[in-house]
């Protein structure tokens, strides 16, 4: 038996929603007390953390790791690094690599490479038709059995709504998680920024926000039909919140995120052609961002993800309508969530539950609890501690990040995943 | 003269006293080229090099008309068919550009921030000669520069400009630009070649061209781009033509000295009818384009002196 007594820390129960000084004591890599007064086992390791904050780790759904196809992006040994010192202790990686993971095969050589790799917990996900081309579905039942925990074409609609009928249909029989990206591929074709007055000053080619609600309206109809568990990766815009409390309030089994970036930036971040800000969906108007947050308070939005997309160099140096969109988010998960925390947006167990909790409970994890019993993947930080980030300082091989220069608040000081401490000095 | 700019990437970073500096060389740029003999030396021994990633005949007629009248050595590069198509991308191009030591670099895109992007990464002065659907800095002032000898000012004159103004950069320079001087600006078109939030850029958005056209001083036509249409922006050219082609009925509603422009090159009988573009009393169609040498002379000058000062001062660190 290996005990460890992490001793005066304040514990940010996301369960709960409290913020407490006290302890926890980890017994073989899972939480064996919680609390201000815990009697010590024989032979426990004590170690003071000096008042940080300690947390469960975060789990970030829709990781874009380039195994396979594209390792000189980011690998899953610089992916686990970037994860770790961001707080992030699983990483739910996306299926839009090169090929794409559509078969248990796939999925099992992303698994395998994870486990030789990553520092931190990796779980993949399946894409949901062959090849991401929208016509026929995967394997589910094989995939599951595999370890898929989820089924998502990602920014690939699925245009034909017979298919995409089936495909939830079948999905539904087995329990699966099917997770779709909410927009209209019509309107928002060719699309590189949010139509409004930045876009026309700037001369870009735009979609309007109503894009997101026309996909999820549509998406909402067809899992009010098939009883599909579903969950949309990014909600970006005021306008489709509604529709979703009103799809939650009656009952069909449907959650939703927003990325990271999408509630700390807004369109004029784009200034001038910065193309790191070249995102999917394309940055919003500020009521845009507000609302989200809004709706991240409320809890009409679940759960918060980092939307991680490594591009290199020249991927990037290109007219803004020509660069690849997205941009890395791992590594600067924590401090850009404190962002809301110290805007007075939110609260600390507010922000774990949607980036811990929420997502764990959606994919039927143990973990993002402060509780006996749970795994011990944490994250201890300094919510305060300032620092200016120099993207060439990520670890993640990519360095597309749009917090270059930026000042933050918030330095992960030590993560464990398992009770093993992966990150960190103490 | 104060002009203190590196590059002319738009009119969006050019202060009302830039401009006015600019209007007032490029109207002795204009009386030198009436002369018989139209030279100066003002870019002696400089180095122009015109790159148009995407076709252009006038355009780049003009600015190589300019530089060769202020003794520059012009080069034009027709990219749109060389190392583009190989793969190159548009850094790649520049600093291979650059390695020539440029001082001029003439630049067209198709994509709107390219030009921006390619003068971050040279040492020379760069000259947006328009960029996707952002800007196209000197239509704007060759347009200023037109209205201003047509007109005797910038500011109190009610300019309408109709068509497609949501593929337009020649639309956005000159919103810009007419704003800075303080005039009235009128958009005209069908809603679907509008931008969305124009109506936030201070101008007044019309649908209907008669009710736009009302009083107006100056009368902006532009292009109907077809080569920008992916297809069903209008019903046809001919409801087009109908509803928003300038006929001499329409124009009726305009003032009566109005006078009529046309960036060019004009598809009569879709957005102009034909007798109008020809009227010498009311189309300063080309005025404009007189007008279009002499502006890209001025520019080219002005940057040409900044780039000599700035090179002066270093050469005097060295020396010091």
């Amino acid at each position: 038996m290996t005990a460890t007594l992490l001793q005066n820390a304040r514990l940010i129960d996301p369960a709960g929603d409290t913020v407490t000084p006290g302890s926890l004591l980890i017994v073989d890599g899972v939480i064996a007390a919680v609390g201000a007064e815990i009697p010590l086992p024989a032979g426990v390791r004590v170690i003071d953390m000096g008042g940080l904050h300690l947390a469960p780790g975060i789990v970030d759904i829709g990781v874009k790791v380039g195994e396979p196809g594209e390792r000189h992006k980011e690998s899953f040994r610089s992916a686990g690094q970037a994860a770790a010192a961001g707080g992030v202790t699983t990483i739910v990686a996306r299926p839009d690599t090169a090929p794409p993971i559509d078969t248990p095969e796939a999925l099992e050589f992303v698994a395998r490479r994870a486990r030789e790799a990553s520092l931190v917990r990796v779980l993949a996900m399946s894409a949901l038709t062959k090849g991401r081309a929208g016509r026929e579905m995967v394997e589910i039942g094989f995939l599951q059995d595999a370890g898929a925990v989820a089924f998502t074409d990602g920014t690939h609609v699925v245009t034909d709504t017979k298919v995409l009928t089936r495909a939830l249909t079948y999905a539904h029989g087995l329990g699966a998680l099917v997770i779709g990206h909410p927009q209209d591929p019509g309107l928002s074709r060719g699309a590189a920024a949010t139509s409004g007055k930045f876009a026309s000053l700037r001369g870009l080619p735009a979609v309007s926000p109503m894009a997101e609600r026309m996909g999820l309206d549509r998406d909402i109809a067809l899992i009010e039909m098939t009883g599909a568990r579903y969950h949309f990766d990014q909600i970006t815009t005021a306008r489709a919140l509604p529709a979703l409390e009103r799809a939650k309030r009656n009952g069909l089994d449907v959650t939703a995120g927003t990325s990271i970036h999408h509630v700390t930036l807004n369109e004029f971040d784009v200034a001038d052609y910065r193309t790191f800000f070249r995102l999917t969906p394309p940055l919003r108007s500020e009521d845009d961002r507000q609302a989200t947050v809004d709706a991240l308070r409320t809890g009409v939005i679940d759960i918060l993800a980092s939307m991680h997309t490594p591009q290199d160099e020249e991927s990037k140096r290109l007219p803004f309508e020509d660069a690849a969109p997205g941009a890395v988010g791992l590594e600067t998960f924590l401090p850009a969530m404190l962002r809301l925390f110290h805007s007075g947006d939110l609260t600390l167990p507010a922000l774990f539950r949607l980036a811990s909790l929420n997502p764990a409970k959606r994919l039927g994890l143990p973990q993002g609890r402060l509780a006996v019993g749970a795994p011990a993947d944490l994250v201890a930080f300094d919510p305060h501690a300032p620092f200016v980030l120099d993207r060439f300082a990520l670890r993640s091989k990519s360095k597309n990040t749009p917090f270059d220069g930026a000042r933050m608040q918030g330095i992960v000081r030590a993560t464990w995943v398992g009770g093993t401490l992966i990150f960190g000095e103490l | 003269m104060h002009f203190p700019h590196r590059h002319l990437l738009g009119i969006e970073h050019l202060p009302p006293a830039s401009i006015t500096t600019l209007l007032d060389l490029a109207d002795q740029y204009v009386a030198l080229n009436r002369r018989e003999v139209k030279h100066s030396d003002a870019l002696a021994g400089l180095t122009q090099i015109n790159m148009f990633f995407e076709a252009s005949t006038r355009t780049q007629a003009s600015f190589e008309l300019a530089g060769k009248r202020l003794g520059a050595d012009v080069m034009n590069m027709a990219v749109a068919q060389s190392s583009v198509k190989k793969g190159e991308t548009l850094i790649d191009t520049a600093l291979t550009l650059n390695a020539m030591h440029p001082d001029l670099l003439v630049v067209r895109h198709p994509a709107s921030g390219a030009v921006a992007l390619l003068a971050a990464k040279v040492n020379c002065a760069v000259l947006n000669a328009g960029d996707g659907r952002h800007e196209h800095p000197t239509q704007a002032l060759l347009d200023a520069l037109t209205i201003r000898r047509a007109k005797g000012r910038l500011h109190r004159l009610t300019v309408a400009i109709c068509g497609d103004i949501a593929h337009s950069r020649v639309a956005r320079s000159n919103i810009l630009l007419l704003n800075r001087m303080e005039s009235r600006i009128r958009l005209i078109g069908p809603p679907t070649l509008m931008p969305a939030g124009i109506a936030d850029f201070g101008c007044e958005v019309f649908d209907d061209m008669r009710a736009g056209l009302k009083g107006a001083d100056v009368v902006m036509m532009l292009r109907l781009q077809k080569e920008r249409m992916d297809g069903g922006f209008i019903p046809s050219e001919r409801e087009y033509y109908h509803r928003y082609g300038l006929d001499a009925e329409k124009l009726a509603h305009a003032a009566p000295d109005a006078i009529v422009m046309h960036p060019g090159p004009m598809n009569r009988g879709v957005e102009i009818d034909g007798e109008i573009a020809d009227d010498i009393n009311r189309s300063v169609i080309q005025e404009q384009v007189e007008m279009g040498v002499a502006v890209r002379m001025a520019a080219m000058d002005l940057l040409a002196r900044n780039l000599r000062a700035a090179r002066g001062a270093k050469v005097t660190e060295v020396m010091a």
